[in-house]
């Protein structure tokens, strides 16, 4: 049986009022009794993800409680070294944020200008069939595994970067970004990880990007040819103002990504934290991500567990966050009103 | 009054046969023919003189910073020539046209890099026994061609079977209960699938293991230690968001009209899921399952913490680590010896083939039919997945204007 549809200030069986009396009506929907089972099984599922996702938190905290409370959360989160083999254990996560927020600095940084131009040049600058294809490859992208990148940014991108950051330090050392130390090895360095996770999170980028442009209002765009516009008169001055949240958006999106990549890195970096009052060189060995980390320490005893149980909390609450944030900024703007991301 | 054509007229118009007015069609274009030759000029000019300074006055960079000093160099050379030619204004416009073309020229280099590379590493030591032979006896100083991964690749199997299982009702059901429902909850669950597709896959994998193996560690049951059952479930929690959203998407393109003839016929709102809007989509749903799996496969990280990983035949999934293709690479290229390295990229070989097959069937489940004489609904669902961008605004409402 269907549901109903009951007009709840009217009787059905009595007859009409005479007098016409407008009382406002009032239409509720009575569900039948498969309806209710498929609305409650539905809702079930809808508020199950919910719930999973707090249960991850959860479950998180109450299996790092043992490294926390031995440590003290201020300290754990303030503390650059990982020491397990002192007693006591002296561990932090700060040394492997500080790696992991520089791998995605850099990640993104690299891949906005491309996403930018990539999502331009699938809207604004192609044809329906060269539109296709630069698509796929995005996608295509997007679909290789984590794994594969960082296998071939490892054993064959490595080798080609490392001229690169030998060029850039030695012409460009004196900016504090660019410098490295005498006679260290440029392999295994945040920039080469930052490389190959910026091609990882371009397609995420791209896509937002390219959703945010299309939806730029035609007619906007088509007063600004009129006017006289050049093409790239008109990405300036329309789509560019319009797509700038999704820009903003899609860019953090990216940067959850980057945050969260695991086995790329965990190839890449050596994994060892980052040192107290070390200054940071991006261009030499060295440096660690928390989720690298974790990756690298499967199987370790319980107190390292426990900790880095702790550390994936830590990852977690900021992903989660950076995620957060990307998607009320895209959602906010005017453009990224009707976006998916 | 008509006016009548004097048979001079009609004769002058047969002595000049449509013919003679052949329209070839107009093609107004930005580029002429001259200014490609600029192009190529700018390019081959900035070329040699890069050339010269990287090869000839100075020493040590390397042909990556040949490269992007040409290509700097390019641009301000192809400026200046278009500048003096057509202006300030279009030379921005023709310089930005350049550089937003080659940037998405260059987003192919390092797909096609990687592939090529992998492929190239992966043939050296691929050799059918792959398929039929595990790591029994391996030892480093065997050739990598001995030895197999069908241990890994029955594990694979096994495990995203498991997580499709367990998490594609799951999936479904939230999709629906997203687009199909009207209840208050849909707009934080929304946030919530959003915020899990963005959660890192190791954290999934440390959830698995926190819940299930970490607090059952010393009961020595092994349906609660490494196997291949709780990397499904990791799996499964990276799957949910990926098949949740691809299926919400697929959902939304279903014509209202047809949920609303579906009601207006007396049917449930659960019938009308089930037999008017499943229907619809089902194409589109089938591409999001392929996606979900294809994203399943090449996980590594949920599994480092689940199944663990095992060099020898393991079927199964209750009982015992187990290995997974993923694993067998990433074990494989950490080891020492060359051997291994190589089997690890036999087995890399195998993780894109299965890889580029799924987003191939996906493509195909998902390509663009309007062509074909389906009906308009299907049409516009199948549509959807794949290229979600309408087309080219600036282009259709001229055509709509030039419609009778």
């Amino acid at each position: 049986m269907s549901g109903t549809l009951v007009d709840e200030n009217h009787d059905v069986g009595a007859s009409p009022p005479e007098g016409r009396v407008r009382t406002k009506r009032i239409v509720t929907e009575v569900p039948s009794a498969v309806d209710r089972r498929f609305n409650f099984i539905t809702m079930g599922a809808g508020i199950s993800v919910l719930v999973l996702l707090l249960l991850v938190g959860l479950f998180l905290m109450i299996q790092s409680s043992d490294a926390l409370g031995e440590t003290g959360i201020w300290t754990f989160l303030t503390r650059t070294e990982w020491r397990t083999d002192v007693q006591p254990a002296r561990i932090g996560v700060l040394g492997l944020l500080t790696g992991t927020v520089l791998v995605a600095l850099v990640a993104v940084t690299i891949a906005i200008p491309f996403s930018v131009f990539c999502a331009l040049a699938i809207t604004e600058y192609s044809t329906a069939k060269r539109r296709k294809w630069l698509v796929g490859v995005v996608d295509l992208l997007a679909a290789v595994p984590s794994l594969l990148f960082g296998l071939w940014g490892f054993l064959y991108l490595s080798d080609k970067i490392v001229p690169i950051s030998r060029w850039l330090s030695q012409n460009f050392g004196f900016i504090p970004l660019f410098k490295t130390e005498s006679d260290a090895s440029l392999t295994g360095s945040i920039f080469i990880a930052g490389i190959v996770v910026a091609l990882m999170v371009l397609p995420i980028i791209t896509s937002v990007v390219r959703e945010v442009f299309s939806q730029t209002p035609p007619g906007e765009k088509e007063a600004a040819l009129a006017l006289g516009g050049t093409r790239w008169g008109m990405i300036r001055t329309v789509v560019f103002p319009f797509g700038k949240g999704g820009i903003i958006g899609g860019s953090m999106l990216g940067l959850g990504r980057a945050l969260g990549e695991t086995i790329a890195v965990a190839l890449l970096l050596p994994q060892v934290p980052q040192k107290i009052g070390e200054s940071i060189h991006i261009l030499q060995n060295g440096g660690a991500t928390v989720s690298g980390f974790i990756a690298n320490r499967a199987g370790a005893d319980s107190f390292t567990t426990s900790g880095l149980l702790a550390a994936g909390l830590v990852l977690f609450v900021i992903t989660l966050a950076t995620n957060m944030i990307a998607s009320v900024v895209v959602s906010k703007s005017r453009s990224g009103a009707g976006v998916d991301i | 009054m008509t006016i009548t054509e004097t048979p001079a007229a009609e004769a002058a118009a047969k002595r000049q046969p449509p013919t003679q007015r052949i329209r070839t069609p107009r093609r107004p274009r930005e580029f002429t023919t001259f200014d490609v030759w600029i192009l190529l000029g700018s390019l081959i000019s900035a070329l040699c003189l890069n050339w010269l300074i990287f090869y000839r006055f100075t020493v040590g960079a390397s042909l990556f910073g040949f490269i992007i000093g040409s290509y700097v160099t390019f641009l301000v050379i192809f400026a200046a020539v278009t500048a003096d030619r057509v202006g300030r204004l279009v030379a921005t416009d023709r310089v930005m046209t350049v550089v937003v073309v080659s940037a998405a020229a260059i987003v192919f280099i390092p797909l096609v890099l990687l592939v090529g590379y992998i492929l190239v590493e992966g043939l050296k030591a691929l050799r059918p026994n792959f398929f039929i032979e595990d790591q029994t006896g391996i030892t480093p100083i065997m050739p990598s061609t001995s030895g197999g991964g069908y241990h890994a690749i029955i594990g694979t199997v096994e495990q995203v079977g498991l997580a499709l299982i367990e998490s594609l009702p799951l999936a479904i059901a939230a999709a629906v209960f997203l687009n199909e429902s009207r209840s208050k909850w849909r707009r934080p669950v929304r946030i919530f699938v959003d915020a899990m597709s963005g959660l890192p896959s190791i954290v999934a994998g440390l959830f698995i293991f926190a819940v299930l193996i970490l607090p059952f560690a010393k009961s020595g049951n092994p349906l609660f230690g490494y196997n291949g059952f709780m990397a499904s479930l990791a799996l499964a929690i990276t799957m949910l968001p990926t098949i949740t959203r691809t299926v919400e998407v697929v959902l939304r393109l279903v014509p209202d009209g047809l949920r609303e003839a579906s009601l207006a016929l007396g049917a449930s709102r659960a019938r009308t899921v089930w037999s008017v809007v499943f229907p619809t989509a089902r194409t589109g749903m089938t591409t999001a399952v392929v996606l979900g799996i294809a994203r399943a496969v090449g996980e590594t990280a949920p599994l480092l913490f689940t199944a663990f990983g095992y060099d020898l035949m393991n079927s199964n999934p209750f009982n015992g680590p187990q290995e997974s293709l993923p694993l067998f690479v990433y074990r494989n290229i950490r080891k020492p010896d060359i051997s291994a390295i190589e089997r690890g990229f036999a087995g890399a070989l195998v993780l894109l083939l299965i890889v580029l097959v799924l987003f191939a069937i996906a493509r195909f489940f998902g390509r663009d039919r309007s062509k074909s004489k389906k009906s308009g609904i299907r049409r516009r669902s199948f549509s959807a997945i794949t290229s979600l961008i309408p087309s080219r605004p600036n282009a259709s409402p001229a055509k709509e204007a030039s419609a009778p």
